[in-house]
């Protein structure tokens, strides 16, 4: 039966060629154009880490207080985005999740082992070594430091892959040296490709950028005196001069991570966060009561808008174009199924029941759609090649069709068509065979 | 009247008719506000930066190693640029407007105010950074060499002796009076900063049509620093003609000078401009393509359907024909029902196009539609209906009277 549905929907379409091409061409637009904002959507909208996504957390502290009203990067709630240097190494200290990392970046420039060679910047995270498997980044070679690493300010590097392969050509380089603005390095592990979209672990400069190629502990970038190359928001107070008093200012310029497996674990975090808060109170840093807040990576992100207000419009405008396209599809399926009242009106006379002829004419909604969908693709496809041309490169990283892309482009364009065809198909399964035989 | 007579085959028709009508109002909802933006983003884009755009660079040197001399390390590189031919001047600072990237503090005119009066982006430089950056000085006077200091780093204290203003920061902080010689507080710092110059215009680093700096756009502040740290942003301005030359140059005679450094982000800034407008400008062609496909999709829908009554009312036609009816009536009857329908569609769409546009302004940083979009909107889409409907009602037009007479 479903071939030879099949087939009678082939002939029919073909018998109106110019009809069929509208149709198809008003449905492989729209699914083209929704297809190609989607696609840019979902990944701006993609979880980066999706097994541990909701064990992730961001914890924020009001350090400013309420009556300060010069806060730039903060929300609604002027808690601040990222945290001072004393609540980093306080809640470092304090242990009280299952793994945690104050991190910053800065850059930093790289001698090549050829002396010959120009020295070049990199772009640096100082962590601790907990980043690694908090956030389940891959190794080529070797591993995170160790703890003791950590304490001692061991000038230690984790470099990616691309970095490795520019100075290392590629090999194990786990054990050499790298020289990182004059000061030898030993190289105690090389990160595989990883490169999370978006970056949820810092989202203060670029959302989709590339990740970083070095990764230092912190405690020796502090040791060091490497300044952050992102944001830092000082709320007026600046603290004392030099490196010293800007580490024990109020200004917040960190980003911190907690991993915490249990909603249980998580609860506990908030309660061990507004006591840490009330205890910064009692000692006189904070004038005013606790106001913390405990964000999973899901929150976070929506929190920093990682899906853009003009993706937004654009999957608005795009989405109200295929219903457009759709209503085009009705109307001229219409006009095509009306123009064959004659015949359905025959094959009812001949015994073919409502449901045989609804049954048929959806098949021809189907096939309409099916082929709408695949050219709809093929113009997705055309359409993110185009949005790659014309971007910025961190926005160009989002145009990448996904084997769930194609499938929700094939399956919206024959559900929506269908949908359509839903009324015309209706329409034709109520025609009277006798009005129609004596028309004729 | 004819008018009477389309109302009654378009009740016969209804489904066909809303089908239309209801496509005419979602094109012209996402139309005018599409234009909209359009507009909007690509005015972002060509907003001013009051510098001389096209004959300035900028790269940023980060020395190697913890080098204790900064400040005559500076001073030897800034000499030798300066020195060059071709350069009409070039200064040290934290940031450059169409960079992107950069400082904002709050300024205020009262020592013990909670909440500063006006953001602003705040830009270091020396007596050099004017006439590079070739700004306007429209009052008072620029920075002299015994205000400038060496400033080793965002922490090292050291309160501006002078600050020069923009107009645009001039008007909102001292609306009524002349600002030369009255003191602004910085970020609630108690130090009293004369202003001792007003130039015309000079942008926020960020540029971008929806971005943050646009909030604030013309507010920027200069003060007196040579900015000696590890890292840091030169500006040069070249003469006309010699920007390209020039920045091959100068990564080599800075390489000269001393080996240990790196030089990156070398840029111009018209292409610096068109970085930062790079977003903007692509929604902008994707909206104008989406509007051009839309229009075609509803205009084809248009003639489909039409296409369709045309041959369904074959006989009818005939009839009219038969009794008289000109084939200008035939065309007219078409033109009519088709802009009865157009019209209702473009009565819905404008009432669409300003929900859509109410709640863009609600959830987005979105300004009122302009009242001009609607009504171009509204003339493009029945425009396009009639122009659509032209074919099959030509078609019309010429079915033979004598199709009355035969059976069908």
């Amino acid at each position: 039966m479903f071939v030879y549905y099949l087939k009678l929907a082939l002939r029919s379409l073909r018998r109106n060629v110019v009809l069929t091409v509208l149709m198809i061409a008003a449905i492989g637009v729209g699914i083209g154009a929704s297809m190609t904002t989607v696609t840019i959507f979902r990944a701006m909208d993609a979880d980066p880490v999706p097994e541990k996504s909701g064990q992730l957390f961001a914890p924020q502290i009001d350090n400013y207080g309420p009556t300060n009203k010069k806060v730039v990067a903060g929300d609604e709630e002027q808690l601040q985005d990222q945290i001072t240097y004393t609540d980093a190494v306080n809640l470092m200290n304090a242990h009280a999740a299952t793994r945690q990392a104050a991190m910053y970046v800065t850059a930093l420039p790289v001698t090549p082992p050829n002396r010959d060679l120009q020295p070049f910047q990199a772009h640096t995270r100082a962590t601790y070594k907990d980043f690694f498997q908090m956030f389940q980044v891959p190794f080529l070679y070797g591993g995170p430091w160790s703890a003791s690493d950590d304490t001692d300010r061991a000038s230690v590097v984790i470099i990616s892959r691309g970095l490795n392969d520019r100075v290392f050509g590629g090999a194990n380089s786990v054990g050499r040296t790298l020289n990182l603005d004059n000061h030898e390095y030993r190289v105690v592990g090389v990160l595989d490709r990883w490169r999370p979209l978006p970056r949820f672990y810092d989202l203060t400069t670029s959302k989709y950028g590339e990740g970083e190629e070095l990764y230092i502990p912190f405690s020796r970038a502090i040791e060091a005196h490497m300044e952050s190359w992102e944001s830092s928001n000082c709320a007026g107070d600046v603290g004392a001069p030099g490196w010293d008093g800007y580490l024990h200012s109020e200004c917040v310029w960190l980003q911190f991570w907690v991993e915490l497996p249990t909603p249980a674990d998580a609860a506990r975090y908030r309660v061990f966060l507004n006591n840490y808060a009330a205890e910064q109170e009692r000692s006189g840093r904070f004038h005013w009561p606790p106001r913390t807040r405990l964000r999973n990576v899901k929150e976070w992100l929506v929190h920093w808008h990682a899906v853009s207000d003009e993706v937004r419009i654009l999957v608005l405008v795009a989405f109200s174009f295929l219903f457009v396209c759709l209503l085009n599809a009705m109307g001229l399926m219409l006009a095509k199924i009306m123009n064959r009242a004659g015949d359905i009106g025959v094959r009812r006379a001949l015994g073919a029941n409502r449901a045989t002829i609804f049954g048929q004419c959806l098949m021809e909604a189907g096939v309409v759609g099916l082929a709408g969908g695949l050219l709809g693709l093929a113009l997705t496809a055309l359409g993110l090649a185009g949005v790659r041309l014309i971007v910025s490169e961190s926005t160009a990283r989002l145009t990448h069709l996904s084997l769930s892309d194609i499938a929700i482009a094939l399956g919206l364009a024959v559900c929506a068509t269908t949908l359509a065809g839903l009324y015309p198909t209706w329409r034709a399964a109520h025609v009277q065979p006798a009005w129609q035989l004596k028309a004729q | 009247m004819e008018l009477g007579i389309i109302l009654k085959s378009l009740r016969r028709n209804k489904i066909g008719a809303v089908v239309i009508a209801v496509q005419i109002a979602v094109t012209l909802a996402i139309l005018c506000n599409a234009l909209f933006i359009i507009q909007q983003r690509l005015a972002a884009s060509h907003r001013p930066s009051g510098v001389d755009e096209a004959n300035i660079f900028m790269l940023k040197n980060q020395w190697v190693g913890d080098a204790k001399d900064l400040p005559a390390r500076l001073r030897t590189d800034l000499e030798a640029l300066r020195g060059l031919a071709g350069v009409v001047d070039a200064y040290a600072t934290n940031s450059v407007p169409l960079s992107n990237g950069g400082d904002s503090e709050g300024l205020g005119r009262d020592p013990d105010q909670v909440e500063a009066t006006v953001l602003t982006a705040v830009y270091y430089g020396d007596e050099h950074a004017l006439t590079t950056l070739g700004v306007k000085l429209i009052a008072g006077r620029n920075f002299q060499s015994d205000e400038i200091v060496d400033r080793d780093g965002y922490n090292q204290h050291i309160p501006p002796s002078a600050v020069i203003i923009t107009r645009s920061l001039a008007e909102k902080l001292f609306p009524h009076e002349s600002p030369i010689g009255k003191p602004v507080y910085i970020s609630f710092d108690k130090h009293a900063v004369p202003v001792v110059g007003v130039i015309d215009t000079l942008q926020v680093p960020w540029g971008g049509g929806g971005g943050w700096g646009s909030r604030f756009f013309y507010n920027s502040i200069l003060m007196p620093y040579r900015w000696s740290v590890p890292y840091t942003n030169y500006v040069i301005r070249t003469k006309p003609g010699q920007l390209a030359a020039l920045m091959k140059t100068v990564p080599k005679t800075l390489t000269a000078l001393n080996r240990d450094r790196v030089l990156v982000k070398l840029q111009s800034l018209s292409a610096a401009r068109v970085d930062s407008y790079k977003d903007d400008h692509g929604l902008a062609v994707i909206l104008g393509t989406v509007c051009v496909a839309l229009l075609l999709v509803t205009g084809f829908g248009i003639v489909g359907l039409t296409s369709y009554w045309v041959a369904q009312r074959r006989r009818q036609i005939g009839i009219r024909r038969a009794l008289g009816a000109s084939r200008q009536a035939i065309v007219r009857y078409f033109q009519t029902e088709n802009l009865l329908i157009a019209a209702c569609g473009t009565a819905l769409g404008i009432a669409l196009a300003i929900a859509a546009n109410l709640w863009m302004v609600s959830s987005f940083e979105m300004q009122r539609l302009n009242p001009v979009y609607a009504f171009v909107g509204a003339l493009a889409v029945l425009g396009l209906g009639q122009l659509a409907v032209l074919w099959p009602a030509l078609r019309a037009a010429s079915i033979p009277p004598a199709l009355a007479t035969r059976g069908v």
